[in-house]
């Protein structure tokens, strides 16, 4: 019943429905984030302020304005977060995490500024991170999730240092995490999820093992995530959410089966969450924007094959111009 | 705050505040030794932020904490504070397990502790790990299976809450009553996938799938809860999962009892499903050697159908891949160029752009 009321609301709501990207709106959006008066939000965001980063400038570059936003501070921001033990935080004063460690290397490749790390530490705090039976925690509190295992080689490849981990265990991990259905959850047994099967389809691309995919079988269960609002969900018989749009539409282009979506009909729900007001994209139509929604709901456009957008790589959702600069081409089925 | 203005009553002198102040850690005598550390946003912090009071002294302080490496009682009362303005920062949550274990602090009390913050904050990473980690320092499961299922009880799908349940059964073996709970969950909600992949999991981590018995207990139990709620993705996805790999076709009367659902339970799995019947059905006859030409054809037919069906109608959103289905099903089994099926019909511009 809620997936019924939520289809109509979506069509009927009091404000006409938005159908054409609203860029320049989101660019000041972004632009702006983090310098408004009412900054309760950013304050208790950061805890995770270098993925913030990462998805603001990412999203920037996609609509081709990354120059607004200010370079220098922010390499200098992320040289302040490396720790001795080579891992970064997500601010000042935090402690390392391989999920801020990815993101800072993402941001570094953006401005084309590894060297603004020191990448030999980096390379041993990820390593140091990896377990025994192949899996990775996400730093020294010992947490593990497939997430990780993703945020792991992400950062090795884009480093060019894939091979200081046991590659073979890592992969012998992730197939264990597998489920029935043919998607994968956090740890062996989780659930099948969307955005944990991003991680793992993105892992197999970058570790060179897509074959060991159903690609039938998980691009049908990712296919199903579109309901009749054309949104996309994260797993059976919850709602829709606009960065679905990113988690399920990248792990079907790395499969090669994106065209089982009906790419009109998603089009038209993440335009819908925009806000024409503030700019920026919500998770639904109606409900606050913020930067991760902003980037995955341009992101997903691109991957639909908007051209007012610059394309995107489905694996590390950077632009692939920057990917081409550094000649990483991770794998993708056809 | 309520102590300060009640006090200034007393002392006879009117103290103007606009709204009651916090106690603030700034004006408390037992922290004046401790200089707090201000919000840092890098070299040249370009924004200029604006914190609510209580937060920045709060955080001004533990980041003083911090710095020093403080491990003391008022260190630890602290981390509570910054806990309650911001329970997913993950940096106060390691300092609080610095401290749990340097101060020896009773951990049945920071139980009771963790159990009301998830209580009030049910979907963070964060406190289910905390809690991980105290169960494993207690070493004692005993409250989770409770506690888990009371969170459930709130939300029956909490990801993180599955994840907690799903390590405390696994390294504490406690499998034996799980099936049941399972059970009683779906009851209530037959559509929680959640429920049916722990299903799956308890039951491939207890008696496994390969027991005859078992597997047709579980068609029996899909079946009935079809029947109760006909459109559900989870029960058909579990059916599919669990007889993949023997192949539908090896469950003698299947077939016929998902024939019989159809007239009156009809869905787009329903169908989706049937068609994995007939395609493992001809890939079994390709292997028979005396096998019924005519039956073949017959079975090719009626897939071919139920791709036409649910691209054309049932399940149009998703019309690409029934007509992939479709073509390869063709692919396989159309031998020699003899084209008596019905042609799916293609679709125009279905190539993916870049």
């Amino acid at each position: 019943v809620k997936l019924l009321i939520f289809s109509l609301r979506t069509f009927t709501k009091k404000s006409t429905k938005i159908d054409s990207l609203l860029l320049d709106k989101h660019g000041d959006y972004i632009a702006a984030y983090g310098s408004k008066k009412d900054d309760y939000e950013y304050t208790l965001s950061e805890y995770l302020r270098m993925s913030g980063i990462y998805w603001g400038l990412t999203v920037m570059d996609l609509m081709s304005q990354l120059p607004r936003m200010n370079r220098q501070e922010i390499i200098d921001f992320i040289k302040a977060c490396q720790h001795d033990c080579g891992g970064i935080s997500a601010s000042i004063g935090h402690d390392p995490h391989l999920l801020y460690t990815l993101s800072a290397v993402q941001i570094l490749c953006l401005y084309d500024s590894v060297d603004a790390l020191d990448v030999d530490r980096v390379v041993e705090y990820v390593k140091g991170l990896q377990q025994e039976d192949g899996s990775f925690a996400g730093d020294k509190w010992g947490e593990i999730d497939t997430r990780f295992s993703f945020c792991a080689v992400a950062t090795l490849a884009l480093l060019g240092k894939m091979d200081t981990i046991n590659v073979d265990k890592a992969v012998e991990f992730v197939l264990s995490c597998m489920n029935f259905d043919g998607g994968f959850g956090c740890r062996p047994g989780s659930e099948s999820h969307a955005g944990q099967i991003y991680c793992c389809t993105g892992f197999l691309s970058l570790t060179g093992q897509l074959h060991q995919l159903n690609a039938d079988l998980l691009g049908w269960w990712l296919c199903e995530r579109q309901l009749p609002s054309g949104g996309l969900n994260g797993r059976p018989e919850k709602l829709p959410d606009v960065c679905y749009s990113w988690w399920v539409l990248a792990s079907l282009k790395i499969i090669g089966r994106i065209h089982w979506i009906d790419k009109a009909k998603l089009r038209m729900f993440i335009l819908a969450c925009q806000d024409e007001e503030t700019g920026g994209f919500a998770d639904r139509p109606g409900d606050m924007v913020d930067p991760f929604h902003t980037l995955f709901g341009v992101a997903g456009l691109s991957l639909l094959g908007d051209e007012q957008i610059k394309a995107v790589n489905p694996v590390l959702c950077m632009p692939e111009d920057v990917l081409q600069r550094i000649g990483l081409q991770p794998d993708l089925l056809s | 705050c309520f102590i300060f203005s009640a006090l200034s009553q007393y002392c006879g002198f009117a103290v103007r505040k606009p709204t009651p102040v916090c106690l603030c850690f700034r004006d408390r005598k037992e922290w004046a030794d401790l200089e707090p550390v201000r919000q840092d946003d890098g070299p040249n912090p370009v924004v200029k932020i604006a914190y609510s009071e209580k937060f920045s002294d709060v955080y001004d302080y533990f980041r003083a904490l911090l710095k020093n490496d403080e491990k003391s009682e008022r260190a630890f009362a602290l981390t509570a504070d910054a806990i309650e303005l911001n329970a997913a920062n993950y940096t106060v949550w390691h300092y609080r397990r610095v401290l749990l274990q340097a101060l020896s602090k009773d951990l049945r009390e920071e139980m009771r502790y963790i159990t009301a913050i998830i209580e009030e904050q049910p979907k963070n990473y964060q406190v289910w790990h905390h809690r991980r980690m105290v169960v494993e320092w207690l070493n004692d499961p005993s409250e989770e299976l409770e506690f888990i299922a009371d969170i459930l009880s709130q939300d029956a799908k909490n990801y993180h809450a599955w994840q907690h349940r799903q390590w405390v059964i696994q390294e504490y073996k406690l499998w034996d009553d799980e099936l049941e709970f399972v059970e009683n969950l779906l009851e209530e909600d037959v559509r929680n996938n959640s429920a049916w992949n722990q299903r799956h999991f308890v039951i491939s981590h207890t008696t496994g799938f390969s027991d005859a018995a078992i597997v047709e207990r579980e068609i029996q139990y899909c079946l009935n809860q079809i029947k109760k709620a006909p459109h559900n993705e989870s029960a058909w996805n579990y059916l599919k999962g669990m007889l993949q790999d023997r192949g539908m076709s090896s469950q003698p009367g299947l077939l016929e009892r998902v024939l019989e659902l159809k007239e009156t339970h009809c869905s787009p799995y329903l169908l989706a499903f049937l068609f994995d019947c007939y395609e493992d059905a001809l890939e079994n006859s390709v292997q028979r050697e005396n096998a019924e030409e005519d039956e073949r054809k017959e079975t090719l037919k009626k897939a071919l159908e139920i791709c036409e069906l649910l691209a054309q109608e049932k399940d149009t959103i998703r019309k690409e891949y029934w007509q992939f289905l479709g073509r390869s099903l063709k692919n396989r089994f159309v031998t020699g160029g003899s084209s008596d099926e019905p042609d799916v019909a293609e679709s125009s511009g279905k190539q993916e752009s870049n």
